[in-house]
């Protein structure tokens, strides 16, 4: 397996008039071919802004370092053109709310068709056959009909299923999926999960899921990486993580995710808030939560330390001394 | 679609209808007659005079017939300018006002626009904030003291120069005697597109949609053309509507300034005459132009915004 | 700006960018606003000059010798800045004294804008306040009346009604205020919908709360903000209406002046005293200048959306 993507020590901070906020703080990840990669935080984790990053669509305010390596290029020091030249061809992106992701004044077949007339100069007639074609291909129904509809008259779930289909018309190496299902009914987030399993596996794209729920990932992932406060607390391989998850935030996660195959007593919750990007707290980001914190916790920014192929976590806590 | 445009139009009308009544009986209501003056008349000429004016008439068949007159585009005589009908003065007025106001938007839509987008890409640059400075003031100084200002500037102190203009006059549309009105006209509108113009396309850059749009690769250009430019204008648009009442109000003193015969001035005249049925005709035409560019900016709504046919 | 009355119900903020910066802040919202409005040089200098504005233009006179209205017999003629006979600013073309006129035309425009826009204040947010709180019918049915007057030619009404009734100062107050007031209830009705439905006014509601309290302790309260910025836009703008009438000389009654009408007296005379033109040409874009400038700051300060 080759690698598609790989991030390196990425820092991402936004200049506000209340001072720097930190978005992203060092995290590093690869995604090879054809895998999916799920990348998992509660809102203000840095999970997005570490693929908006990736696709040159951050803020103006925002400062980058670090480097995105796609197929040979550091995306951060591309330039706008040579960007373009990537993003809709090589890889591309889906995003939480279809509901205002497509331009409201364009029907769809021509939101479709301009992607492979920029990238691959079709003619107008082609381009639409194809964004017919890819259409059927994500299960659109009427999908002839429909190229001539504006994105108002179609339904939540038809829309996902519209962007999912722009994104690959020109069959990228990789699609970046922000919360393509939060803003979508349960039945149809089923629908649109299964879609992107199944895209995986006949076009061989690889898929990145980012997402604040821990049950899309274990259907569809590969490997898993779980961000707190702007860091990657922990990553591994899915069938590992969800076994015995050695970081106590993810532990908590998982405790939170209410399962069909247990009887539910009480819903389980994480105490306390989300952290403030503005003002993380000193130590590890997680210690004012934890119910295994020591002084040490507050004191000493854990690293991430490697434990086993693709298994890493940022804890000062012994995996299973943490798990009793 | 064209549900949507007959209830606008269902709006219209009884809006008319309420203009044209109030401004009627607003008329009548006034202490003392038109034909009061200093030296007061003999009361058999008085008589003769609201006689020949239908004056002498109860108040519903005055109001019903003046109703009747408007639906054939009969606007009843002057009363100050004794041979003349208002229909005939707004006929000559008119023409000049609509050739200003004409010009004057073609100005504000081929110079604001651009100016608010390019400030609207280069935002926060040393650019946009000259020109939005520069707007600022544009829309801040009166044209009532742009206009003074300007006929002092090219009128006297360049008179012996190559940039002299006239500053006064119609002569029958001379190319130069308009240069100064309708620049003076435009200028406010310039400044408020430009503002409406940068707001808006800001706002809708950072649309979903817009992100959604660069996400694909396309060009920057074709981005803010295609995808966001559309939507950008919708408050343009909306401002564009109303500014005609700007562009209206703005003629009376514009034509006052610089003595063009347009309507704006007519009304001034009358208003300080007394001239009621003139003053009454200028209005109901004001309205009646208002209420149509609404309809048109409707109109316009509903090819920027495909839900708005829908509604 | 006293805070004391309503400080327990400014907690709750109108947007949730405010939520977040409240909270982490632990600042209230006035205290928030007032930082951000120092930051702002350009709005605190034309909070300034405006303050100065108005106190010289009331207090001026009692140190002028001449009055607005008194004309030098010796002169009867535009003179220019004379120290030795007192018109520091010299006369106009009646010989009279031109500091005297600009004072007397500030009062006007000052007093026109703080009148006229109460009366629209008045109007605007009684209207908006109710039809956004009840909805419903009541709220059908305001709106729709605004929707009409929107569409009428509204300063042809008040011309009209100055031609009507002749030039009175205090009638053209109200016409202006009576114009002024539809944008206000827009506002103000708009924000009253977003703050019914919010949770505070659910509990206000429920410890048994009744309309008339509720939208006094509650919801006006909570859209002061919205309403101070629209009031600093507003108050430009009616002293621009006023000058524009006088300016046609549909406004104030000779000897009485206001700017519009010292303009339009100085564009008779500009050929050979610009001065006359020039000076209240500045008194007026200047003011109208600060007020647009602390509008915008007041703006930004309070509704900190735009950061």
């Amino acid at each position: 397996m080759s690698t598609v993507l790989e991030i390196n020590h990425l820092t991402v901070s936004f200049d506000t008039p209340d001072g720097a906020v930190q978005a992203v703080n060092d995290v590093s990840l690869l995604v090879e071919e054809g895998e999916c990669v799920g990348l998992v935080g509660e809102s203000g984790s840095g999970k997005s802004q570490t693929f908006m990053a990736a696709m040159g669509l951050l803020a103006d305010n925002a400062t980058v370092s670090g480097a995105i390596h796609f197929e040979g290029s550091n995306l951060l020091t591309a330039n706008e053109k040579e960007l373009n030249k990537l993003r809709g061809e090589r890889i591309a992106m889906i995003f939480q709310d279809p509901m205002t992701s497509l331009t409201p004044h364009m029907k769809i077949g021509r939101q479709l068709a301009e992607v492979l007339i920029e990238h691959r100069g079709v003619g107008k007639a082609e381009a639409r056959k194809q964004a017919r074609a890819m259409l059927e291909r994500v299960h659109f129904p009427e999908a002839e009909r429909r190229l001539d509809m504006y994105p108002h008259e179609l339904s939540g779930g038809l829309r996902q299923r519209v962007m999912i289909a722009m994104a690959l018309m020109c069959e990228p190496a990789m699609l970046i999926a922000d919360e393509p299902t939060t803003a979508l009914d349960v039945t149809v987030q089923a629908q649109i999960l299964d879609l992107l399993m199944e895209i995986k596996d006949s076009l061989g794209t690889a898929i990145v899921l980012i997402t604040h729920d821990l049950g899309v990932v274990a259907g569809l992932a590969d490997r898993v990486a779980v961000m707190y406060g702007g860091r990657i607390v922990e990553k591994g391989a899915v069938a590992d993580m969800f076994e015995s998850p050695a970081h106590p935030y993810t532990q908590g996660l998982l405790a939170c995710t209410p399962r069909l195959d247990e009887d539910i007593t009480a819903l389980v919750t994480i105490p306390g808030q989300p952290p403030n990007a503005q003002s993380l707290p000193g130590g590890c980001s997680f210690h004012p939560r934890c119910t295994y914190v020591t002084e040490r916790c507050k004191a000493e920014r854990p690293i991430l330390e490697t434990t086993a192929k693709y298994r890493a976590k940022a804890c000062h806590l012994d995996a299973l001394e943490a798990a009793e | 679609m064209w549900a949507y445009f007959t209830r606008r139009v269902l709006i219209a009308i009884p809006t008319l209808w309420v203009v044209i009544t109030v401004a009627f009986f607003l008329m009548r209501l006034a202490p003392g007659g038109p034909f009061d003056q200093e030296a007061p008349l003999p009361p058999e000429i008085m008589a003769n005079l609201k006689a020949a004016y239908g004056l002498d008439q109860p108040l519903w068949w005055q109001y019903l017939n003046y109703l009747g007159g408007l639906l054939q585009g009969d606007f009843g005589p002057s009363f100050k300018y004794k041979d003349f009908t208002v229909t005939e003065l707004i006929g000559q007025g008119f023409p000049v006002s609509i050739q200003n106001g004409v010009a004057a938007l073609t100005l504000t839509i081929l110079i604001g626009i651009p100016l608010g987008a390019m400030a609207a890409l280069r935002q926060n640059s040393s650019a946009d904030h000259a020109a939005m400075t520069v707007a600022m003031t544009g829309i801040v100084i009166p044209n009532f003291v742009v206009g003074p200002l300007l006929a002092l500037v090219f009128g006297i102190w360049l008179k012996e120069t190559v940039f002299a203009l006239p500053v006064g006059g119609w002569n029958n549309g001379a190319f130069e005697n308009r240069i100064l009105p309708v620049i003076c006209l435009a200028l406010p509108f310039i400044a408020y597109v430009a503002r409406i113009t940068r707001a808006s396309l800001i706002e809708t850059l950072r649309t979903n949609y817009v992100r959604t749009a660069r996400a694909k690769g396309l060009p920057f250009r074709m981005v803010v053309l295609r995808h966001a430019f559309k939507t950008a204008m919708i408050p343009v648009v909306t401002y564009l509507g109303p500014a005609t009442v700007f562009l209206l109000t703005g003629s009376m003193v514009i034509e006052t300034i610089f003595s063009l015969p347009g309507i704006g001035r007519y009304f001034v005249q009358g208003a300080l005459n007394r001239d009621y049925t003139l003053v009454m005709g200028v209005t109901i035409l004001a309205a009646s132009l208002v209420i149509f560019l609404n309809l048109f900016v409707d109109l316009a709504y509903a090819w920027l915004d495909p839900k708005v046919r829908y509604e | 700006m006293s805070d004391a009355p309503v400080t327990s119900n400014l907690r709750v903020p109108h947007s949730d960018a405010l939520d977040k910066a409240a909270d982490v802040e632990g600042r209230s919202l006035w205290q928030d606003a007032f930082r951000r409005m120092q930051a702002n040089r350009a709005a605190m200098a034309s909070a300034i000059m405006l303050i100065v504005l108005a106190v010289v233009c009331f207090v001026g006179p009692l140190f002028v010798p001449w009055t607005y209205e008194e004309i030098d017999w010796d002169l009867l003629e535009a003179t220019p800045p004379n120290f030795e006979l007192k018109h520091y600013l010299g006369t106009d073309s009646l010989g009279r004294d031109m500091l005297a006129r600009l004072l007397q035309g500030g009062q006007v425009s000052f007093m026109v804008g703080i009148l006229a826009t109460s009366v629209a204040l008045v109007i605007g947010v009684t209207v908006g306040a109710m039809a956004g709180f009840i909805g419903g019918r009541v709220d059908q049915f305001l709106m729709r009346f605004v929707d009409v007057m929107y569409a009428v030619p509204l300063m042809f009404f008040i011309i009209i009604l100055m031609v009507v009734f002749g030039r009175n100062f205090y009638l053209m107050f109200l016409a202006i205020g009576f114009v002024e007031w539809l944008t206000m209830s827009r506002i103000v009705r708009g924000q009253t919908l977003t703050l019914r439905n919010k949770e505070f006014i659910e509990a206000a509601r429920a410890s048994g709360g009744s309309t008339t309290s509720i939208i006094i302790r509650h919801i006006i309260p909570n859209v002061l903000g919205v309403v101070i910025v629209y009031v600093t836009l507003t108050i430009p703008q009616v002293i621009l209406l006023e000058s524009f009438l006088s300016f046609l000389g549909l406004g104030v009654q000779a000897p009485m002046t206001s700017w519009g009408a010292l303009i339009a007296e100085g564009a008779q005379e500009m050929e050979i005293t610009p001065r006359t033109l020039i000076l209240p040409a500045v008194c007026l874009s200047t003011t109208l200048f600060c007020f647009n400038f602390l509008g915008d700051g007041l703006r930004d300060a309070l509704d900190p959306k735009d950061r």
